[in-house]
């Protein structure tokens, strides 16, 4: 469960260090120190030094002065007899941009474009694909073998044809004969005049500028098809810049910039596209496209729903189970913890496939146990009471194990004074024991119910979202916003990123706000803010 | 604490730098490409590769790398060869092709057509998309029926003949399930298209028209149309509501579960489930799907596994000549072929497969099959579809569901 690991992230959050009280700080002399000093220098040297190499090699600068800005700061810090609160702040400060803003900007960015299939790339990419895919292979093309040389720094075709015995040299300029050119039996050249034979390895490095070249012939151009072979044949479509269009096979289709396709008068586009930015239109779209603000509505009252049910509910049964186990009168103890914590002792992942299987209908252990014949994960209802289930058997035992802490850090005096008062059974658990259980709980159901909004696991293995309505196959009874947007980014009805990043901006915005204002309402971190 | 505030800001602004440098990563890599030919496939594939990449490398004097991708290759190749770091040859399924010709990430393979005569006709036509060869095929799978010989010694020649057989065995206690008919995807939510379509076919649906290049037409769309309700009626006829041969219960793990341990006497699966049957010793054989009677024949799905050039990969001239030459070779066919027994589209290995009886069969049912649309404008269908199977199967009204089905397909291909 992640239930913890969660709340463990919220209580490491970085204390803010008092204020340096010595106005001066000197080195200490100490050898140890010294070294101590050289090997931290050296530490972020190297460490900078091996994040730069590779953006070095990839000549991408915005990436090298980040680098280097940090490296440098770092240095500052680190070097320095002062600024002792920096050194506790510059590790966090850098991990928190790196893992929480970068991330969440990096979506935003992602957000104001159309990027998805079909507009992945950049437009001269779309412009190279396009092209590339147009060649088409003359039908009666000869099958040339081709030797690649090397002449004057630039390669060239060493070709030669079946049925021939000559030699032909072919460059950008076109194809000439070219005796005294030495042939194999296999027809491949091994020797020429003044022209380098290139040995496959030499011609495999060079692959790039090899597949770009093109000898023209009447009628077309010879292209290589891997290393030993040529062909002839034309280029169906052709960018051209002064109408910022594409020719193909007759028909101009003008670059969309909106869209970010190549389009034809007559409405219909080039497959390839390329990526474009669409402002606010992705951000917008929940609101101006009726169909996905419907969606997205009813998607998000079921998904709180679902939240505050497995919350409740597991932490109701969780802090009876550990009232019932906490009685001074309770046998065997120990055993009973034990078989409860079992659930959250085993791999989640696994539970919830068993748990998907044992819900079935015709085979699952449910209905067989049960004698009934209900088709649990088929209908919306049951659907939901199913994943709602499910989570509460995963997720009680972490309440459980919370409460039983908590209830015996609460001294025994409190409840014998109130015994003493005359207070009955109930009045002292509502007076005294639940308010300080719900002190140290508190803060975990806040951070258990930020869990379940986006709980992802415990949706899609089970139900996968579904079951799905039959005029809208994209929302399923049980889809929370994060499945939903999951399927609209990598589900079967091809990517769409730049939607998807959007739908991920509002998940972030709406746990972000329901968490601070629960935490508000807690006065959990009551300490902490002092 | 001024210094403190200052020192913050600082740390603050160096990392604020930091985010801007996601922007331009597209910068072409300058660097050596390097000559390691880099090919991704599925673990199987892989190793059954290996020794062809080494040999292919040794000749050359290159390096090879074969690596196995294990889940989501299509998505995994889409993002990597995006990003600049994917491989030179991807092994996958045919129907990506249409996908990744939009996302520009591979390159038409210029082969001879003498060369491609060399392919069986249905392999050709899956790897040809707007009239080029995309890949370089090498295995034909598509569904047939399993039966046990010892429970159904005779071939069913339809649906019927299968149906009353079964029943009758399962009024005689000799099976429990009249037959093992994936209906459901592996996680039981949703109907699986790729096994329903057989049943869809024979009753007179199609997916998508024809275009004059021959690939599928999205402007004619059979999903909706009054065929495909008369389809689909026949379909649920023996869905739950009605016979309740099919069951929205079934998926390909457990029907084939219930196959091997003798439960029914037939099962609807591909090539892959033959290993399975084999090692559980059941005698069985294997024949066409059979069709509904007076109607038309069962046409299944074929896939096509095959060899892609990626458009990026950093030695795209090396990729060529390993994918034309080497993985062209009726070896490396007869090889792949012993790694898993799945129909070589080389008509040459073909040849030597089929005096194998299993190979006959799976030769002999393919004869029908079509090549699963390549078209992009496929992922409109998916999930529909598999809605609509659900909704048939448990016995919702037939028209009102392909109707909103066919809406619903309509509506994502518009967009």
């Amino acid at each position: 469960m992640t239930q913890d690991t969660v709340a463990g992230a919220r209580s490491a959050a970085p204390r803010p260090s008092p204020p340096s009280p010595p106005p001066r700080r000197e080195w200490s002399a100490h050898p140890g120190a010294i070294a101590g000093r050289v090997v931290t220098a050296g530490a972020l040297a190297g460490i900078g030094l091996w994040t730069a190499a590779p953006l070095w090699a990839d000549r991408h600068w915005a990436g090298l002065a980040c680098v280097v800005a940090v490296t440098a700061a770092a240095l500052a810090v680190y070097l320095s007899p002062k600024r002792l609160p920096g050194k506790y702040l510059f590790p966090t400060t850098l991990l928190i941009v790196l893992f929480q803003l970068f991330p969440i900007g990096y979506t935003l960015s992602l957000a104001a474009t159309n990027v998805g299939d079909g507009h992945l790339g950049t437009k001269a990419e779309a412009v190279t694909a396009i092209e590339t895919s147009s060649v088409r292979r003359d039908p009666d093309s000869p099958e040339f073998r081709l030797t690649v040389g090397e002449r004057d720094g630039a390669l060239v075709f060493l070709l030669t044809e079946p049925g021939r015995r000559d030699v032909r040299l072919g460059d950008a300029d076109g194809l000439r004969p070219l005796p005294g050119a030495r042939t194999n039996t296999g027809g491949r050249v091994v020797e020429a005049p003044g022209v380098r034979v290139l040995t496959a390895a030499e011609a495999a490095t060079r692959g790039r500028e090899l597949t770009r070249i093109v000898v023209p012939v009447p009628g077309g151009g010879i292209r290589s098809q891997g290393l030993t072979r040529a062909y002839q044949g034309t280029a169906g479509s052709r960018y051209d810049a002064s109408c910022d269009c594409v020719v193909s096979d007759g028909r101009r289709y003008h670059a969309d910039e909106g869209e970010g396709r190549f389009v034809a008068a007559d409405g219909t586009a080039l497959d390839q596209g390329w990526k474009v930015g669409v402002g606010l239109a992705n951000l917008t779209a929940v609101f101006t496209d009726s169909r996905l603000g419907a969606d997205v509505v009813g998607v998000f009252a079921w998904n709180l729903g679902y939240a505050v049910a497995v919350v409740v509910v597991s932490a109701a049964l969780g802090i009876a189970l550990a009232l019932a186990l906490h009685h001074p009168f309770m046998r065997g103890v120990r055993i009973y913890r034990t078989l409860v914590v079992l659930p959250y002792a085993m791999p989640a992942f696994a539970m919830l496939l068993v748990w998907r299987d044992m819900f079935n209908t015709d085979f699952g252990l449910v209905n067989r146990l049960l004698g009934l014949d209900v088709d649990w994960l088929g209908t919306g209802l049951t659907a939901r009471l199913s994943v709602i289930l499910v989570q509460t058997w995963l997720g009680f035992p972490y309440m459980f194990l919370v409460a039983t802490g908590a209830l015996q850090s609460i001294p025994g005096s409190y409840l014998e004074a109130a015994k003493v008062d005359g207070a009955g059974a109930w009045q002292r658990f509502r007076a005294i024991t639940l308010p300080l259980l719900m002190l140290a709980l508190a803060p975990l159901l806040v951070s258990s119910f930020a869990f379940n909004f986006n709980n992802f696991n415990g949706i899609f293995l089970i139900t996968s979202g579904g079951p799905f309505p039959a005029d809208d196959p994209t929302v399923g009874a049980t889809d929370l916003l994060i499945t939903y947007t999951y399927r609209m980014a990598f589900g079967q009805q091809g990517a769409d990123y730049g939607l998807a990043a959007a739908m991920s901006v509002y998940v972030y915005l709406i746990v972000a706000l329901l968490s601070i204002v629960s935490f508000r309402r807690t006065n959990a971190f009551r300490e902490v803010d002092r | 604490m001024r210094r403190t505030l200052s020192l913050l800001a600082g740390t603050v602004l160096a990392s604020a730098v930091l985010t801007g440098c996601g922007g331009d990563a597209d910068t072409p890599s300058t660097a050596a490409p390097g000559t390691t030919l880099v090919i991704w496939a599925d673990q199987r594939r892989a190793d059954a590769l290996k020794p062809f990449a080494a040999a292919f490398a040794a000749d050359n004097g290159v390096k090879a790398e074969v690596v196995a991708v294990t889940q989501n290759q299509q998505q995994t190749f889409v993002t990597a060869s995006q990003a600049g770091k994917g491989p030179d040859v991807m092994v996958g399924a045919h129907d990506w092709i249409g996908n990744l010709v939009q996302n520009g990430l591979i390159d038409p393979i210029q082969v001879s057509d003498s060369e491609m005569d060399g392919y069986v006709d249905v392999a050709r036509k899956a790897v040809t998309y707007q009239g080029k060869v995309y890949a370089v095929p090498y295995a034909v799978e598509s569904l047939v029926l399993y039966r046990n010989t010892e429970l159904a010694p005779d071939a069913p020649e339809t649906v019927e003949d299968l149906v009353a057989q079964g029943e009758r065995l399962r009024r005689t206690g000799k099976a429990s399930q009249v037959i093992g008919y994936p209906i459901s995807q592996q996680d039981g939510q949703s109907g699986d298209t790729y096994h329903m379509y057989p049943l869809f076919t024979s009753g007179g649906g199609y997916l998508f028209g024809t275009d004059a290049q021959g690939d599928p037409d999205p402007s004619d769309l059979g999903v909706g149309t009054p065929a495909s309700i008369k389809a689909f009626e026949r379909i649920a006829a023996l869905g739950e509501k009605g016979s309740g041969v099919l069951r929205r219960s079934s998926t390909s793990d457990n029907a084939s579960a219930a196959f091997t341990s003798g439960k029914t006497p037939f099962m609807v699966a591909g090539p892959w489930r033959l290993p399975d049957v084999r090692t559980a010793g059941t005698k069985y054989a294997i024949s066409p799907v059979p069709g509904f009677a007076g109607a038309g024949p069962a046409r299944s799905f074929v896939g096509v596994q095959s060899f892609f050039v990626a458009s990026k990969g950093a030695n795209k001239a090396l990729a060529q000549e390993f994918v034309s030459t080497t993985l062209g070779s009726p070896e490396v066919a007869d090889a792949l072929y012993e790694a898993e027994p799945r129909l070589p589209a080389l008509k040459e290995s073909l040849e030597k497969a089929a005096a194998d009886p299993d190979v006959k069969a799976f030769q002999d049912a393919a004869a029908t099959a079509e090549p699963l649309p390549s078209i992009p404008q496929m992922v409109a269908i998916w999930g529909p579809f598999n809605t609509l199977i659900h909704a048939v199967i448990k016995g919702e009204p037939v028209a009102a569901a392909v109707t909103a089905a066919g809406a619903a397909i309509k509506e994502q291909l518009g967009s």
